[in-house]
């Protein structure tokens, strides 16, 4: 087990340059979720710390040492990747004995940890089979035995679940977990599968287009998110936007919609008065209320049950906006809708997308 | 299965059927002839089979020809020239694969450009490089020549194959703990033996059966190999059907034993695509 330490890394292949300069401690024992739409750099960062990419700038430590210019063989990690990348050729006991084999452990100690292995991952009956005859959950699973049977300073994820349907693949995240929760071996795991993230992760690492956009807890990145990408990238269905003008006036500030609508917010920000702003709310705080001064009027375009509850699409102004509802009464909503935010729910970001800082107006107010 | 496709499925049989004839026949004349005895040659007229079969050519071309010297040769060169060519195409084939580096392009294109014209047009400039080297009149010669030749083609043959195989594999070996070297050997190697199988029978077969450049490079019977030693039965004023066609039966059996031996591998690698992780 280990810390990892990345210290301003850059990549640049030829002229393209895909991170830019990512900062990232993480510590021993900790599990940490790299995740991003594709292209983000995400694995790139993942590759660079197992030693498959060369860092083009800055430096990762492990355990403290500088790592840069090691083989990956010699930074003792395992990495677990989305096509597992078992080799055909070798049984699945001869797959996970491969790393302690060629480092030449006492044979003892080899059928000691693959059979140990095997007893954590349910692959007993599977030690003579060959990659081929395995379906896909299993091929994961010896994937992850080979990682563990060398017991290794740290694991890498690779986007492990990608590969598989839906039900297996919400088994074997169960599983990971579990086994992270047993090793407690520092662990970075890189998917474009949010509810992965968020599921997984001790902190999860946003990022988008080679910058790090977010840093910090499932939670903290759902209630707080930094920007319009963690926003918008965190949660499903995604968070609504609606653009507006923030108003703030004695004890009360508000965000003006373009029809004149004002939206009450719970706190002062630390905006000018007039700065363009865009609103967010996530479709699951949405409350669906009788009409008000503050509720808007909205269409319904689409109805989608999910069994546990209902997404209705609505457009709002002509523009698209999702609401999430456990009430099965929304199921025969009329042509109109009137929804309502409530304040305590909603996030603003600034012009920049960033988002806006809160004033003390809330405290002048108690 | 109705009408029109067994209709449609035996006409396919038949066309088939028609090529391998077309391609076989030739092998089964040189077998007739090789099997006819010189007084029923040109007695018979044209039959299928003799009526009276004798192995006198095949007695006369192993004990009394220099057809055993030539074999020899043959084997020697062919052989070799497999092995070095395989060998070193493996290696090349892999770094083209997996490796950027400066002028890999312009190497590739030099390469392709080896393979653009006649070899008839280089068979001047090559005696005359050889023979001050003294390789004229040798089997190292024509190993020489004979693997610079086959090496582009096999080069790509090989690269392909690496290409087949996925990068993930040795990148996992490399963080099991393996030199690049070592995923090299132990785990990319033994996906590709189909690979290699093929390429060794390509080579080999290639080698085995050239006649000009071992033509020009070689004279007299000391170093000829086995196609130009079936010159040696056409004399001034006739040809020697019989043990002509004895030599070729013969020369004929190495070729088939090593393709039966690589068999397994070359249909290993019509699945290879099924080892994806």
């Amino acid at each position: 087990m280990a810390s990892i330490d990345i210290r301003n890394v850059r990549k640049n292949f030829g002229i393209v340059s895909v991170l830019h300069g990512v900062d990232l401690a993480i510590e021993n024992g900790e599990f940490v979720v790299l995740v991003g739409p594709s292209g983000c750099g995400k694995s790139t960062l993942l590759r660079m710390i197992a030693g498959l990419e060369e860092v083009t700038e800055g430096e990762i430590r492990i355990d403290g040492v500088r790592v840069n210019e090691r083989a990956p063989k010699d930074r003792d990690i395992a990495m677990v990747f989305q096509s597992y990348a078992l080799y055909p050729h070798m049984n699945v006991a001869e797959n996970m004995s491969y790393g302690l084999r060629i480092r030449k452990a006492a044979r003892e100690k080899i059928t000691a940890a693959v059979s140990n292995a095997a007893r954590k991952l349910e692959l007993q009956p599977l030690l003579a089979r060959r990659p081929k005859a395995l379906s896909g959950g299993q091929r994961q699973r010896v994937a992850m035995g080979r990682a563990i049977v060398r017991q290794p300073k740290a694991f890498l994820f690779d986007e492990p679940l990608s590969n598989l349907d839906a039900r297996l693949r919400e088994q074997m995240r169960a599983e990971i977990k579990k086994l992270h929760r047993d090793l407690g071996a520092t662990s970075i795991y890189v998917t474009h599968d949010q509810i992965e993230a968020m599921t997984l992760a001790d902190r999860i690492v946003a990022m988008h287009e080679g910058v790090v956009q977010q840093v910090g807890s499932p939670l903290e990145l759902y209630d707080r998110p930094a920007n319009l990408f963690v926003a918008g990238f965190i949660g499903s269905p995604a968070m609504n936007f609606l653009s507006a003008r923030y108003e703030f006036g004695g004890s009360t500030a508000g965000a003006r919609l373009p029809d004149g609508t004002l939206i009450g917010l719970s706190s002062g920000y630390q905006l000018e008065q007039g700065a363009a702003v865009t609103l967010g709310i996530r479709p699951e705080h949405v409350e669906m209320s009788p009409a008000s001064e503050s509720s808007l009027r909205a269409t319904v375009d689409l109805i989608e049950p999910t069994g546990f509850g209902i997404i209705l699409h609505l457009g709002l102004h002509g523009l698209p906006f999702n609401v999430f509802t456990l009430d099965r009464a929304a199921l025969t909503a009329g042509p109109t809708v009137t929804v309502a935010f409530p304040p305590q729910h909603l996030h603003l970001f600034d012009e920049t997308g960033k988002r806006a800082l809160e004033s003390g107006l809330q405290k002048r107010k108690s | 299965m109705n009408r029109y496709s067994i209709f449609g499925t035996a006409l396919h049989r038949l066309a088939i059927l028609c090529y391998v004839v077309f391609a076989l026949f030739p092998l089964f004349w040189l077998l007739k002839v090789s099997v006819t005895p010189n007084d029923l040659l040109y007695s018979e007229g044209v039959r299928m089979w003799p009526s009276q079969m004798s192995f006198e050519h095949f007695r006369f071309v192993l004990a009394h020809s220099a057809f055993p010297i030539f074999f020899r040769n043959s084997m020697i060169v062919a052989g070799a020239t497999a092995v070095i060519v395989t060998l070193l195409a493996s290696l090349s084939g892999y770094a083209l694969s997996r490796f950027t580096f400066r002028g890999k392009y312009w190497l590739v294109a030099l390469m392709l450009l080896t393979q653009m014209f006649p070899l008839v047009m280089l068979v001047a400039p090559i005696f005359k490089m050889l023979s001050p080297l003294g390789l004229t009149n040798s089997l190292t010669g024509l190993v020489v020549v004979y693997t610079a030749f086959n090496i582009p083609f096999a080069t790509f043959l090989m690269q392909s194959f690496f290409d087949g195989i996925p990068k993930e594999l040795e990148e996992a070996a490399k963080i099991d703990g393996a030199t690049q070297f070592m995923a090299f050997r132990q785990i990319i190697l033994p996906l590709t033996l189909p690979g290699i199988a093929a390429t060794l029978g390509f080579v080999f077969t290639a080698a085995w059966s050239e006649l000009l450049f071992a033509l020009m490079l070689i004279s007299g019977n000391s170093a000829a190999t086995f196609p130009v030693g079936l010159l040696t039965f056409v004399s001034k004023f006739s040809v020697d059907f019989g043990q002509m066609m004895a030599a070729g039966v013969l020369a004929l059996i190495p070729a088939c034993l090593f393709f039966l031996f690589i068999q397994r591998y070359l249909v290993q690698g019509l699945t290879a695509g099924a080892v994806k992780g």
